[in-house]
């Protein structure tokens, strides 16, 4: 049954207490098989599996998760978007995903909190300030709203900013107008909810131990609750793809480590953009609930183990308070990590492979929030057809074996 | 946060060593033959078990000195420290603690440290 959300049905649940939502979707038994499956539930896997049903009209879709829908990166991000990406292969994918942001709350009616309230990019030196314009000139020949602002402008907007009195002072910014920030849980919940009103089997609490092919092609899925065959198989599982293409045997080149954010107590509103700083490396937005949402780096060697090292934090929040020095005795309320998969040239992985039946959605490593619909909509494409969308498929496996690397390591708000 | 045991100077704390990334990759010999796949392999291709992992670390922030680690990259725990004119250990030396390739070491992911 479609669910409306509307401040009609927001009345009528409030006059029962709110008991009465019911379910967002279904929890079925998986079945023998499915015509695609995609494994990992967070937000680009759900968003697959939506588009692949709605715009594609594939049936029989299911989508498996190892623990609750969106309990990896989706949910352990800083929930920035923005696409001033360098070249214009990337600024074609990020800015197809803030597209479909910037009307995604209607498409699937449901909330995503989606507040387009500006992404800053600091410069602290000349060098910064090159490099930065170089970005912006580049981002407005592809049609981008990036801008260059100088220190006073960015002052306005940022009053609490300590732009002078610091050991890397201030000299301006790039700033991007239509960036912003968007609740994560709802993307994923309302990804979720609508590809399963269009009949896929969402199925979680289901790990995938391994990709089983015969001759380079897929035959199915070796899962905790049994063997499911298929004849294509999208594996979005972040950090622990290449574990999972080790069983089909695959190799990627992703390396997985950790990455961390923290949030603070809330406070009354003082920041009302995204302020991100490569040099000094920190980043910082305000949520609604009023947390300071703070990013911190990765660990600097492979791990697993969803937490990171003390020193990296130590690091992040010595230039928060440098940069804002009227943070400095606040509380820190949580801290955690989530293992993200980078690539050696910082680009994403959107791409066939040499087993017949076998996508890979992968890669994305410090950045893949931004990107969710936009990577869900061509990733879906390229399951479906069999063939990449043309904004993916720069993006392919063979740019390690051809050279058309996509560079961005310049491109991340901080240096990972 | 970790201890390494560098083979030189003992124990210190993770924060003082940089990470070199996979151990025992070699450069093939015959580079102008390798097909641009194989290259690409050499280039860009590196092992990321969950589990085992055989790494190098250099203790930058002390003897400058290079050495060869394994680790469980499940729980961070270093489980040989060697040198690197040493040979590379067995890998059945060493107890996998995951029960299936993706899943979570028996003490919980990160906690070893914690909960040992």
């Amino acid at each position: 049954m479609k669910k409306k959300y509307s401040i009609k049905s927001l009345i009528k649940n409030s006059l029962s207490d709110n008991e009465n939502w019911g379910k967002m979707w279904r929890n079925p038994n998986p079945k023998k098989h499915y015509d695609v499956i995609i494994v990992g539930g967070g937000g680009h896997g759900l968003g697959t599996a939506y588009y692949l049903a709605k715009h594609h009209g594939v049936k029989n879709i299911a989508v498996i998760e190892k623990g609750w829908l969106g309990s990896g990166n989706t949910g352990r991000n800083t929930t920035i978007i923005r696409s001033n990406y360098l070249w214009d292969e990337s600024a074609n994918l990020y800015d197809h995903a803030v597209k479909l942001w910037e009307n995604l709350s209607e498409d699937l009616n449901y909330n995503m909190m989606f507040s387009q309230r500006g992404v800053l990019n600091l410069a602290h030196n000349e060098h910064d300030i090159k490099e930065i314009k170089r970005r912006v000139s580049a981002n407005r020949l592809n049609g981008l709203d990036t801008m260059w602002l100088d220190k006073n402008e960015v002052k306005d907007l940022v009053p609490i900013m300590n732009t002078d009195n610091l050991r890397y002072p201030v000299l301006g910014a790039a700033y991007q107008p239509r960036g912003g920030v968007a609740r994560h849980d709802a993307v994923a919940w309302g990804y979720a909810m609508r590809a399963d009103e269009l009949g896929v089997d969402i199925i979680q609490n289901c790990e995938v131990k391994g990709i089983k092919t015969d001759n380079y092609k897929v035959e199915g899925v070796e899962t905790t609750k049994g063997f499911i065959k298929s004849s294509k198989i999208g594996v979005v599982a972040s950090g622990h793809t290449s574990v999972l293409a080790a069983t089909a045997g695959v190799r990627l080149p992703l390396q997985s480590r950790p990455l961390q954010a923290l949030v603070s107590e809330p406070i009354k509103p003082v920041i009302n953009t995204v302020v991100m700083s490569n040099a000094v490396h920190a980043y910082v937005s305000q949520s609604d609930k009023g947390e300071l949402v703070i990013g911190a780096g990765t660990d600097g060697y492979n791990s697993f183990t969803q937490r990171g090292g003390y020193d990296v934090i130590e690091e992040t929040v010595r230039a928060i308070v440098e940069l804002y020095p009227i943070f400095g005795k606040m509380k820190m309320l949580r801290q955690w990590g989530g293992i993200v998969d980078i690539c050696p040239d910082a680009s994403p992985i959107i791409s066939k492979c040499d087993v017949e039946g076998l996508y890979f959605n992968c890669g994305w490593g410090t950045g893949g929030f931004k990107a969710t619909p936009g990577s869900a909509n061509v990733f879906a494409h390229t399951i479906a057809k069999d063939e990449p969308h043309k904004i993916n498929a720069p993006f392919a496996l063979s740019r390690f074996s051809d050279g058309r690397l996509i560079d961005e390591h310049g491109a991340a708000a901080v240096a990972h | 946060m970790i201890l390494i045991k560098c083979p030189y100077c003992g124990e210190r704390d993770q924060s003082e060593f940089s990470n070199g990334g996979e151990a025992h990759v070699i450069r093939p010999k015959n580079p102008g033959s390798l097909s641009d796949k194989d290259w690409g392999e050499y280039v860009f291709y590196r092992n990321n078990p969950k589990g085992i992992f055989y790494e190098r670390w250099v203790h930058s922030h002390g003897c400058k000195k290079w050495f060869n680690a394994v680790r469980n990259t499940s729980t961070d725990q270093i489980l040989r420290v060697y040198k690197v004119n040493e040979k590379r250990p067995d890998l059945s030396d060493f107890k996998n603690t995951l029960k299936s390739p993706s899943g979570e070491p028996l003490v919980g992911s990160g906690n070893f440290a914690v909960k040992k």
